[in-house]
């Protein structure tokens, strides 16, 4: 029975080629776009670990010098013949070919294994690393991109290296970045041993630095990850309406199979197991495409996601992708998973179906008033969940499970909407024909629900997350403006020459403001404390979101200070609370400030009670307000009068027009999403015109046979298509603007501590609804143009038999 | 690194370079490879002194090893290793300064019957962090040395973070020449290396435990040994005994792990004299396995050399004396029971 039952059930796909197709490409799709946004997290995330494992962000304590300048690297042996367990480091950039490259110069005999990339340690005991012209080692896709670089010594690709990075021994990055006999610092590898004197009797000249802080790039750049999950689960949400209406169509048009075969003998739970192994296969080959597509869309992709990273966040990302097999379990497993839900419904049916019900197809998921009532009722649960969640909600997984309440409430309650809508307005159509339009249009919603919805979907996510990114913009924008005020940020490496270039700059420059930090436990957590001169520079720019009256006087003379947003936020500390800091305790709070993109707490207090409490803080960094058109020649002069390396002094404009690049990058990937996205939605509604197509030829012939042109009749099925596409878009822009609220308002402060406040973009959905409309357009064409090329005789028959 | 790194080369790590070379099967540590265009020992080579004592950098690999077996003023026995190999990258010449291909690693290791220090140095020569010196002598990585006048009279000192030693060698007496006239054959398809001893230093000094410093007196051994092949691919470690005897006599002895086993000894008389035994005179054979390190490590054993009456068990003081450096090894003084007594040091390398 088995047999004849599959063979049954199965022919109904070579009977519907097309409905086979729709559902494989519903499927694949929706786990392509899934799989590809994943696998740029995944490979982003890889690059952090291989970054956060470079030299030197590794965690491990360094000897430096107390005076500016490189090392001796006789020091270096000095000290191992001491007893003190130090490797040496020399690192410089060098300019190979369009990228600069980041040579780091090491000695993997002192080096511990695990400090660098594994095969990195066994490819640099061999003498082919170590005599020259020596060997860079460099990660795969460095090997590839230096693949003709002239002048470099022969490169070796090693994986688990951060992009950017060649490890070279330190003899040969010495030749390279012509400095012989000279090191930049010594990594602490371990405890000096029992006999070994202390540092100050050897090497008075050196001085310990702490570990390098690790961690901070990747929470981070978290804030972007999270928005591209967000984004690969709604398109998901969006293929999964286009599976269920397939598997929902397929189902339905088999109903007199199942009962057939029930009647034949076939006993439910088989003719079930059937239907979940059916199922099953399908979504399997269906979810194997996705990935594979979705690894396109990554590769694709990729580079730009890399660029906005590294530019935003400094994080480096390789531009390559190599497929992880997780991937693919993931991509298939979210396959099934998603086929399971879609066909959830339709499978409980079939599960429930009376043997003796009548035999004959119903219309296709024609929607009684019992089920739209249901439908009404749930979307209202679900919008009431959202909204107590939005209101009384915390955390993370509450801001998203608000998110996807509130998204499938609004599908959901999506066809009650636009059906109140038309029959609003019919009663305002006087003629007959536009009556039986807005009533035909009516007839039909039930069968577009489904891609309907997965439109509105697609158009709210677009909104949204466009809203979002350019929010984020602007305000990122902006902030820069205010907390970059003074033109050029000069930085010190050690005190002399902090003194040195202070003297130099006050007789050529507008003012100096000291930038003086340090770190403290703020409220059980570290967090860091700024030193803040009394200057228009702050009080006339700095970004307050709360602030009392005559807050910048009150900081300036030391009696109350301000903290940063997160900080706020974490421990409710808003004008008129007080915080304790070491050594003031109950420090009033006077006002508080945006701080994008710091994890930290962070605290101002007046330059003169900072330099009171925190005697020994550094003085090694300052803003330097100038005229705008003197910064180039000043930045000139600096270079000539100063040994400065190329970090220590930074441009406001350059960071600014850096980061405006950056978010332009944002954009094209946005932008391609969205795209994506709504092609998806595009397809739902062409197949459920297709398959709606053949359905009502009994309901358009009459009406041809009044009169009206097949022509005519195409083109009302062109404008049905986008009356209801421009309705659908109508409900997506609110609906995609509370989803831009949850995620900057909710979502982004749960992650990370500050609120993005929100902009209104409307130029933006203008493009996005012609967008939709187009895709509407497209999606009606092909059915249209066959009712338009229908034979007469086609139509003529609905009258000669009943069908 | 793959498993087979893992678990074919593990023993005593005379070379840095296989350290970072290709992994493959050529037992252990990599010594058994082929030793390409380095020099190899040859029987007609006549060992000379003191110009032997300095390096030879056209073989692959060589040491100077030193284990010291002391007692403390309560009667507490101790142990002492100071160990500093030689590997060269590739054959000469060597190219000098950093480009060197000359690699040190330095062992050193305190053992008590109830803790075991360890610890390990690495270094490229050419850059002064390592070497040896012939006049005055001098061997050293960083901080440790084994330096004086000349060979006959050494201070030797090392340290890790919590263990140090700093003692006073010297003897008068002859180095002996192991195997044939210092050629000293490894393996039955040729494999050798060229090997002196000196087992005759007297030792006074002190070591430093974490609760203190403890003076101590007691004998030392030194081992000069330089090759290119030691190993035949098939050799898989070996167990290492140089013994102590009551009454001043000194057996060496080891067993070479393969198919089938090889074995030599040499015997020293306290007056100086020099017997060596050919494979199959000299026999080990183990009594008890320890659980070490997460290893079966035989830790007591039944040696034997009939020609000379030779039958003992020798017995670990500490069991727990592993070698958790870059090549993990068994190495710590034991004690000799049976038809002789004494104490004396094994080396057991190749082990899980």
């Amino acid at each position: 029975m088995i047999r004849p039952g599959l063979h049954a059930l199965l022919s109904h796909w070579l009977r519907h080629p097309f409905q086979l197709v729709t559902l494989m490409l519903g499927l694949a799709a929706a786990t392509a776009l899934w799989s590809g946004v994943q696998a740029i997290n995944a490979e982003a995330r890889a690059s952090y670990d291989a970054a956060e494992g470079t030299l030197s962000g590794n965690g491990r304590e360094t000897l430096g010098p107390v005076e500016d300048g490189p090392l001796d690297m006789g020091l270096f042996v000095s000290l191992r013949r001491a007893g003190w367990q130090v490797s040496p480091v020399i690192e410089g950039q060098l300019d190979a070919s369009s990228d600069a490259l980041r040579i780091i110069g090491v000695d993997v005999f002192t080096l511990p294994p695990g400090d660098l990339p594994e095969a990195a340690t066994e490819r640099g005991g061999r003498s082919s690393f170590l005599e020259p012209p020596g060997e860079l080692l460099v990660s795969p896709a460095a090997f590839e991109a230096l693949r003709d670089a002239e002048g470099l010594p022969p490169r070796v690709a090693v994986e688990g290296i951060a992009a950017g990075v060649a490890y070279a021994d330190l003899g040969t990055a010495q030749r390279l970045l012509d400095r012989e006999g000279e090191i930049d610092r010594l990594i602490v590898t371990g405890p000096p041993s029992l006999t070994a004197p202390p540092l100050s009797k050897i090497a008075p000249e050196l001085e310990r630095r702490g570990p390098a802080g690790a961690g901070d790039i990747a929470r981070l750049t978290d804030s972007f990850h999270l928005n591209l999950t967000a984004f690969g689960l709604l398109s998901f949400a969006v293929g999964l309406f286009i599976v269920r209406g397939a598997i929902g169509l397929a189902f339905e048009q088999r109903r007199g199979v199942f009962r057939t075969l029930r009647a034949l003998g076939l006993d439910a739970r088989t003719l079930l197991a059937l239907l979940v192994g059916e199922l099953l296969v399908l979504a399997l080959v269906a979810g194997a495409i996705g990935v594979t597509i979705g690894y396109v869309i990554a590769t694709l992709l990729l580079p730009d996601v890399a660029a906005t990273l590294r530019g935003l966040y400094g994080a480096d990302v390789e531009g390559a992708l190599s497929l992880r097999p997780i991937w693919w379990l993931a991509g298939l497993g979210i396959a099934v998973l998603g086929t399971a839900l879609a066909a959830s419904g339709a499978l409980w049916k079939i599960a429930h179906l009376p043997l003796l019900a009548p035999a004959q197809p119903r219309a296709w998921a024609r929607a009684s008033a019992r089920a739209m009532r249901w439908q009404a009722l749930a979307a209202a649960a679900l919008l009431v969940i959202a909204l107590l969640l939005g209101a009384f909600g915390g955390g993370l997984v509450a801001g998203f499970v608000m998110l996807g309440a509130l998204l499938v409430g609004a599908a959901l309650i999506l066809p009650i909407v636009l059906d109140g809508v038309l029959s609003t307005l019919a009663r305002f159509a006087r003629n007959v024909l536009p009556q039986w339009f807005l009533a035909d249009t009516r007839q039909q919603l039930p069968g577009l629900s489904l891609a309907l919805m997965a439109l509105l979907l697609a158009l709210s996510a677009n909104i949204g997350v466009g809203t979002m990114v350019n929010s984020f913009r602007a305000t990122f924008t902006g902030w820069l403006d205010q907390r970059l005020a003074s033109e050029l940020y000069v930085t010190a490496d050690t005190d002399a020459e902090a003194r040195a270039l202070r003297d130099w700059l006050a007789t050529r420059t507008d003012a100096i403001l000291p930038i003086r930090s340090v770190e403290a436990d703020l409220a059980g957590a570290p967090g860091e404390v700024y030193g803040v001169a009394d200057h228009p520079t702050y009080t006339e720019n700095w970004p307050l979101i709360a602030s009392d009256a005559g807050v910048w006087g009150r900081v300036a003379a030391g009696d109350a200070v301000l903290v940063n947003e997160q900080l706020a936020r974490r421990e409710d500390l808003w004008p008129g609370t007080t915080l304790n800091l070491p050594g003031w305790d109950a420090a009033p709070v006077a006002g508080v400030y945006s701080d994008y993109g710091n994890p930290l707490g962070q605290v101002l207090v007046g330059l003169d009670r900072f330099e009171t409490l925190y005697p020994d803080a550094p003085d090694r960094q300052f803003g330097v307000r100038v005229a705008p058109e003197r910064v180039d020649a000043l930045r000139r002069e600096l270079d000539e009068a100063f040994d400065l390396s190329a970090q220590a002094v930074t441009d406001q404009s350059e960071i600014k027009q850096f980061s405006l690049r950056v978010f332009e990058r944002t954009f094209t990937v946005t932008a391609a999403l969205n795209v994506l996205t709504l092609s998806v939605a595009a397809l739902a509604i062409l197949t459920s015109l297709l398959t709606l197509a053949t359905m009502r030829q009994p309901q358009l012939a009459p009406v041809w046979a009044l009169g009206l042109t097949r022509a005519r009749l195409a083109r009302f099925e062109i404008a049905r298509a986008v009356l209801l596409a421009a309705l659908t878009f109508a409900a997506a822009i609110p609906v995609g603007l509370v989803l831009a609220w949850v995620l900057l308002s909710v979502i982004n402060v749960e992650a990370f501590g500050w609120k993005i406040p929100m902009q209104l973009f409307p130029r933006d959905w203008l493009w996005l609804g012609l967008l939709s409309l187009a895709a509407a357009i497209l999606a009606a064409l092909v059915p249209a143009i066959r009712l338009a090329r229908m034979p007469p005789s086609d139509l003529l028959k609905v009258f000669a038999n009943e069908r | 690194m793959n498993a087979s790194f893992l678990t074919r080369r593990r023993l005593l790590a005379l070379s840095v370079a296989s350290l970072a070379g290709p992994a493959g099967a050529q037992g252990f540590a990599g010594l058994g490879r082929q030793s390409g265009e380095f020099a190899r020992p040859r029987p007609e080579t006549a060992i000379t002194f003191p110009a032997d004592h300095a390096p030879h950098p056209a073989f692959r690999i060589e040491w100077w090893y030193v284990t010291a077996n002391l007692t403390g003023p309560d009667g507490s026995p101790y142990g002492v290793q100071w160990t500093l190999f030689r590997s060269a990258l590739r054959p000469e010449p060597d190219p000098a300064g950093w480009a060197t291909s000359q690699a040190w690693m330095g062992h050193a290791a305190l053992t008590t019957p109830e803790r075991h220090f360890a610890t390990e140095r690495l270094a490229r020569g050419g850059i002064g962090q390592a070497g040896v010196t012939l006049s005055p002598f001098s061997a050293w990585i960083d901080e440790w040395t084994l330096s004086g006048p000349d060979l006959r009279q050494v201070t030797m000192k090392a340290a890790g973070a919590d263990f140090a030693f700093a003692l006073e060698l010297a003897t008068e007496a002859p180095y002996v020449l192991q195997g044939n006239n210092g050629y000293s054959v490894k393996s039955a398809a040729g494999q050798a290396s060229h090997y002196y001893s000196q087992p005759f230093y007297d030792v006074s000094g002190k070591i430093t435990l974490p609760d203190g410093d403890v003076p101590v007196t007691g004998e030392a051994w030194l081992d000069r040994e330089w090759s290119s092949q030691p190993l035949s691919g098939d050799q898989e470690g070996w167990d290492w005994f140089s013994l102590h005897l009551d009454g001043g006599d000194k057996l060496m002895g080891f067993r070479l792990r393969g198919t089938p086993d090889f074995t030599a000894a040499t015997w020293i008389g306290a007056d100086g004299s020099v017997t060596p035994y050919n494979d199959g005179v000299f026999s080990a054979r183990p009594l008890e396995r320890s659980d070490v390190a997460g290893r079966e490590i035989p830790t007591r054993w039944q040696v034997s050399l009939p020609p000379r009456a030779i039958d003992v068990t020798v017995t670990a003081l500490n069991e727990a004396a592993w070698m958790p450096l870059s090549f993990p090894y068994w190495e710590g003084p034991v004690i000799v029971d049976g038809s002789h007594s004494g104490r004396g040091y094994l080396e057991m390398t190749g082990y899980g």
